[in-house]
């Protein structure tokens, strides 16, 4: 009986703490023209003040007209872009035709929102060729809520990006004066101005960053260094 | 009978997906769990996983948009919904522009404060029941039917986090309709309703202001004054008035405007007053 005791006092061994998340840095922006769309992202690959990879992209092709920007936890970038990925042929097989930009980013919303009760922690903008040929962009909130965009910049740097885009592109609360729309080069040059402000000032941005831009002819990419530290 | 049943085609019992939220799968299949909702096995939800989002010491941080100021009322000749459109996450502004009426059809209208996927995923499943329903009856589901049955859906989530304060807007048999319901199990009925971190504003100005008999322009000045004094003193409203109008003929959209130039159009008015 003695024995039984003391075997009653053990319990089923508890972890006291288990960390489901880490953030893993990096920054995409995606702008959104009238017969193209661009994405941009860094390279860098860090956690906390470690740089893991100078060669870590965060976009992602997902079909002929739709780029993906995904970041914040690489591990979840990994799985949800494997899962995407999985879906979109599973989507080409049955219907012989890529899933079009607007379907992709309604199943990316659900995708992310059955993930309510443990999300990904990530960042998503979709970027692509609506079915007119016009471009577009999607951008997601890490459970799903989404809306379209003609610009935005998410993840680690998006606070620097962004005002600079809504003043460069949205022409935002400037009295008397309308933003002119961009052509894909002027936006490549205005893409490298914001990226080398922001890699200046965030130590989650940097090493390179690689443009990809969408047209009707298909996806070209071209890549552009950062400072190296 | 299928083709497959006449072949003496058995598909595996396993077949079906058996990851839905609740049951714990024993293979991390990423691509089976994105077609349901899931939980996986191990993870403590309550402690490991809102930590993640609200632990100061944790550099990740976790935010989903939220923060509103929405309000409908009931008067005269049909129902006033008028909303603002700015998306917060923590102390950023996420967007100035969300479309927060959610037009679940031309007789029926959703509003959104709080959890923004919250709503917007829970009333387009409610949008789809309602469609159902009116597949299966031949005729257009009340506004009552309509507001329980997405009270009784988020019900049956309480106690999971999930956060939404929103106004179900319609017309139906009885005529206009107006119910209030939110992620806690609320289902009320009444005249008037605001929601969402700047109500308290809106209520303020929509009571003093708010009779059964306003004519149609008075109840949407009376909208856009709600909406304008709840940007101007919540930090997390903002944006765009939207305005809408239930009448019997369905929804109608009023009108979009930028609240700096309600503004200025209100400041206008006044100095004119003083006058």
């Amino acid at each position: 009986m003695a024995s039984a005791s003391v075997l009653s006092e053990y319990k089923a061994p508890v972890s006291a703490h288990f960390s489901p998340y880490d953030f893993n840095g990096g920054t995409v922006l995606a702008i959104a023209g009238n017969d193209f769309a661009l994405i941009a992202t860094d390279t860098r690959l860090s956690q906390g003040f470690a740089i893991h990879s100078r060669e870590c992209p965060k976009t992602f092709t997902l079909t002929n007209n739709t780029i993906l920007g995904c970041c914040g936890f690489h591990g979840d970038v990994l799985t949800l872009t494997k899962t995407l990925a999985a879906r979109l042929q599973i989507f080409e097989k049955d219907h012989n035709k890529p899933m079009p930009t607007a379907s992709i980013a309604a199943m990316l919303s659900t995708i992310l929102y059955y993930r309510r009760f443990f999300p990904y922690y990530t960042h998503n903008v979709v970027a692509g060729l609506d079915e007119e040929g016009k471009g577009c962009v999607y951008s997601f909130d890490p459970v799903g809520c989404y809306e379209k965009e003609s610009f935005r910049a998410k993840g680690s740097a998006s606070a620097m990006l962004q005002p600079l885009l809504d003043n460069q592109i949205g022409g935002k609360n400037q009295n008397g004066y309308t933003a002119q729309s961009l052509t894909s080069t002027q936006c490549v040059a205005l893409v490298k101005d914001v990226f080398t402000s922001a890699a200046e000032r965030d130590i989650y941005t940097g090493d390179n960053i690689i443009i990809s831009v969408v047209n009707k002819i298909g996806i070209t990419s071209e890549k552009f260094q950062l400072r190296r530290d | 009978m299928a083709l497959a049943d006449v072949c003496g085609f058995k598909l595996n019992e396993d077949f079906g997906n058996d990851y839905s939220f609740g049951t714990l799968p024993t293979v991390n299949d990423a691509l089976k769990a994105s077609l349901n909702f899931t939980v996986p096995a191990g993870v403590n939800l309550q402690s490991d996983v809102y930590s993640a989002f609200n632990d100061d010491s944790n550099n990740v941080k976790i935010h989903f948009e939220h923060g509103t100021t929405t309000l409908a009322f009931k008067y005269q000749n049909g129902v006033i919904v008028a909303v603002d459109s700015r998306a917060t996450m923590g102390p950023s502004i996420e967007s100035q522009n969300v479309k927060k009426v959610i037009e679940i059809n031309p007789y029926l209208l959703g509003t959104m404060a709080g959890g923004a996927a919250d709503c917007m995923f829970w009333e387009r499943v409610l949008a789809r029941q309602c469609r159902i329903y009116e597949l299966r009856n031949k005729e257009r589901i009340s506004v009552a039917a309509a507001s329980k049955l997405l009270a009784n859906i988020v019900y049956d989530y309480k106690g999971m986090g999930l956060s939404m304060g929103t106004m179900i807007i319609g017309w139906d048999k009885k005529g206009p309709g107006l119910y209030y319901v939110d992620s806690d199990g609320d289902r009320l009925s009444n005249y008037v309703f605001s929601a969402g971190s700047g109500s308290v504003y809106a209520y303020g100005v929509i009571d003093s202001g708010y009779k059964w008999d306003l004519s149609d322009q008075e109840a949407y000045e009376l909208g856009k004054r709600g909406i304008y004094h709840a940007t101007h003193r919540d930090a997390y409203s903002g944006g765009i008035v939207s305005l809408y109008h239930m009448k019997q003929t369905g929804w109608e959209k009023i009108s979009m405007t930028d609240v700096t130039d309600l503004h200025y159009q209100y400041a206008a008015e006044k100095e004119k007053a003083r006058k």
